[in-house]
C-alpha cells in the first residue's frame, strides 16, 4: 500500500526556478514515468521527495502522511547503480534493510534467485557488467523496507540491446510484486513500454505539461514495441516534447 | 613463488650488481675499512657480532611496535574527530601540519628534559612521526567518499553514524593503508632517533657506540638492520591490507 501525492512543488536554486508548481499523484501499484528533456530538474524532484533538500513550497504525502523533508521514506535508485564496492552483491542488497536493523538474508537470497542473479551472491560489484549492477541496484530497492520506489534513469548508461533486456527484466520483476514506481527517463519508448501513465515535463523551469495514460495490457511483451498503436503513442508524445523545445 | 621470482629478479639483480661494484671498488681503490668497509666485511661483522647486538634489535622492535600502535590509534582518533566535526577540522588542521614542521631532532632532547630517559619521550617521538600520515590519509579517505553514495545513504534514511560506519570508514580503508605504510617505515626511524637521545639498548644505541669508536662496519650492520626492519613492518602492513581489502579490482592500486 503506497500512494504518493506531489502537491504544488516549487524549488529554485540561486534564484533560478527549477521546478515550478509540480503536482501529480502516483496510485498504489502504479508505474508512472516522468518524461522530460535532460536537465529539466527531474532528478531534483527525486532529491526533494527523498528529503535531501526541502522544497520552497508545496508538500509530499505518502499514504496520506506528510513526508516533506523527511529522509528514508522512499526507496531510491540513482542514475548510476551506486553499489558499495567493498560489499558483495548479497551484502549490497541487504543494505537498505540493514539501516533499519532487520536484514533478512533468506529473503535476499530468494530475491536474487528470482532476479536471475543466483550464483552471484558473493561477487563484488566490479566483477559484474553494467546491466547486472543495475539489476542488483534495483533488487536492493525492492528489498528496502520502504514500499515506494523511485528510479532515476536507471538504464541511461546501458547500450540499446542491454537496455531492452533490462526493461523486460524490470517488467517481469515488477509484475511479481507490483510496488508503486516513479520512474525518470528521457526515452519516450522506454516510458511507453514500461508505464501505466506518463507525465511529460517541460524544462527551464520544469512544469507539468501533459499526462498520457498508456492502455497496453500487462504483462507486456516486447512485440508491442512494433505495433501501430505503440508508434501512434510515440508520435503523440514526441510532438508534445517538440512543442516544449 | 614462481611469480615472485618473475617479478622480483630485476630489482634483485640491481642490488646484487651494486654490492659487486661496491666490493670490487673497495679492494681496487684500497679504501680503508674505517672509512667504507666492503660488503663482505659488513656481512662478517653482521654474522659474528650477532650475540652482541641481537638484544638491541629486539628492544628496537618492541619500541617500534608500541610507538606505532599508539601512533595509529592517535592518528585514527584525530582523523575521526576532525572528520565528524568540520569546525574543529578548520581550527586544528593547520596546527596538525605545523606539528610536522618541528624538527624531531630538536624536539627530542626537549622531550628528554621534560619526561626523563624512560619510555615516555621515545614513544612521544614515534607517535609524533606516525600519527600524521595516518591522520591525513584517513581524513582524505573520509572526505573523498563519493557524493553519490552519500546521497543514496541519506535518502535511504541512514543516520550520521551509519553513514560513517557503513560508508565513509570502509571507503577510507585503502587510503588509510597508504598512510599506514608510510607510518610503518617512519616508526622504525622514529625509534632509532629516539634511542640516540639516551637509552641503554636499541639499534640507535648500538649505532652511536659504533660510530664513536670508528667501527664503521657496525654502523653499516645497523643501517642494514634498520632497512630490514622497515621492510618487515611494511610487509606486515601489506599483508593486513590484502586481508582487509579483498574487494579491490585487480590492477587498480595493487601496490607492491
Amino acid at each position: 500500500m503506497s500512494q504518493l501525492i506531489v502537491e504544488n512543488i516549487r524549488k529554485s536554486f540561486h534564484k533560478k526556478t527549477v521546478l515550478d508548481d509540480i503536482s501529480f499523484t502516483v496510485e498504489d501499484g502504479e508505474f508512472v514515468s516522468l518524461l522530460g528533456p535532460s536537465g529539466s530538474g527531474k532528478s531534483t524532484l527525486f532529491h526533494l521527495i527523498g528529503g535531501l533538500y526541502e522544497p520552497d513550497s508545496g508538500d509530499f504525502y505518502l499514504d496520506g502522511k506528510k513526508i516533506t523533508g523527511k529522509r528514508g521514506s522512499i526507496s531510491y535508485t540513482p542514475q548510476s547503480p551506486s553499489l558499495f564496492p567493498w560489499r558483495t552483491v548479497l551484502k549490497n542488497i541487504m543494505l537498505g534493510s540493514e539501516l533499519f536493523g532487520k536484514p533478512d538474508e533468506q529473503e535476499a537470497r530468494v530475491m536474487l534467485e528470482k532476479a536471475g542473479l543466483g550464483g552471484y551472491e558473493n561477487a563484488y560489484p566490479h566483477q559484474l557488467s553494467g546491466g547486472m549492477r543495475q539489476r542488483v541496484a534495483f533488487v536492493r530497492s525492492l528489498l528496502s523496507p520502504q514500499s515506494f520506489i523511485c528510479l532515476d534513469e536507471p538504464f541511461s548508461a546501458l547500450d540499446e540491446l542491454t537496455r531492452l533486456e533490462m526493461q523486460k527484466w524490470l517488467l517481469a520483476i515488477w509484475g511479481q510484486n507490483r510496488r508503486s514506481v516513479l520512474f525518470i527517463t528521457h526515452s519516450i519508448e522506454e516510458a511507453i513500454f514500461l508505464s501505466d501513465r506518463i507525465i511529460v515535463l517541460s524544462s527551464n523551469p520544469a512544469t507539468l505539461k501533459r499526462e498520457f495514460k498508456i492502455p497496453f495490457p500487462r504483462p507486456r511483451e516486447e512485440d508491442i514495441l512494433l505495433t501501430e498503436e505503440f508508434l501512434k503513442w510515440k508520435k503523440e508524445i514526441y510532438q508534445e516534447l517538440k512543442v516544449l523545445q | 613463488m614462481h611469480k615472485v621470482i618473475k617479478a622480483g629478479w630485476r630489482p634483485l639483480l640491481v642490488i646484487i650488481l651494486l654490492f659487486i661494484i661496491w666490493e670490487l671498488s673497495s679492494t681496487f681503490f684500497e679504501i680503508p675499512s674505517w672509512l667504507l668497509p666492503a660488503p663482505s666485511e659488513i656481512w662478517q661483522e653482521g654474522v659474528a657480532g650477532w650475540p652482541n647486538y641481537h638484544h638491541h634489535i629486539w628492544s628496537t622492535i618492541q619500541l617500534t611496535v608500541i610507538g606505532f600502535s599508539i601512533g595509529c590509534i592517535v592518528g585514527l582518533m584525530v582523523a575521526i574527530a576532525l572528520h565528524l566535526m568540520p569546525r574543529v577540522r578548520e581550527a586544528f588542521y593547520p596546527l596538525m601540519i605545523l606539528s610536522q614542521n618541528i624538527p624531531i631532532i630538536v624536539l627530542a632532547p626537549l622531550l628528554v628534559i621534560w619526561f626523563g630517559f624512560g619510555m615516555m619521550p621515545k614513544i612521544i617521538v614515534i607517535t609524533l612521526v606516525c600519527f600524521f600520515p595516518i591522520a591525513v590519509s584517513a581524513v582524505d579517505g573520509f572526505r573523498q567518499t563519493s557524493q553519490e553514495l552519500i546521497h543514496y545513504m541519506k535518502m535511504a534514511g541512514a543516520s550520521k553514524g551509519q553513514i560513517f560506519l557503513k560508508l565513509e570508514l570502509p571507503h577510507a580503508l585503502p587510503s588509510l593503508f597508504s598512510g599506514l605504510k608510510i607510518s610503518a617505515t617512519y616508526s622504525v626511524m622514529g625509534a632509532v632517533i629516539s634511542e640516540w637521545l639516551g637509552a641503554n639498548r636499541g639499534i640507535g644505541v648500538y649505532m652511536t657506540l659504533a660510530s664513536s669508536s670508528f667501527r664503521t662496519d657496525r654502523v653499516f650492520v645497523a643501517i642494514f638492520m634498520i632497512m630490514i626492519l622497515c621492510m618487515l613492518f611494511f610487509l606486515v602492513i601489506i599483508s593486513l591490507e590484502k586481508l582487509f581489502i579483498k574487494w579491490r579490482p585487480k590492477g587498480e592500486g595493487n601496490s607492491k
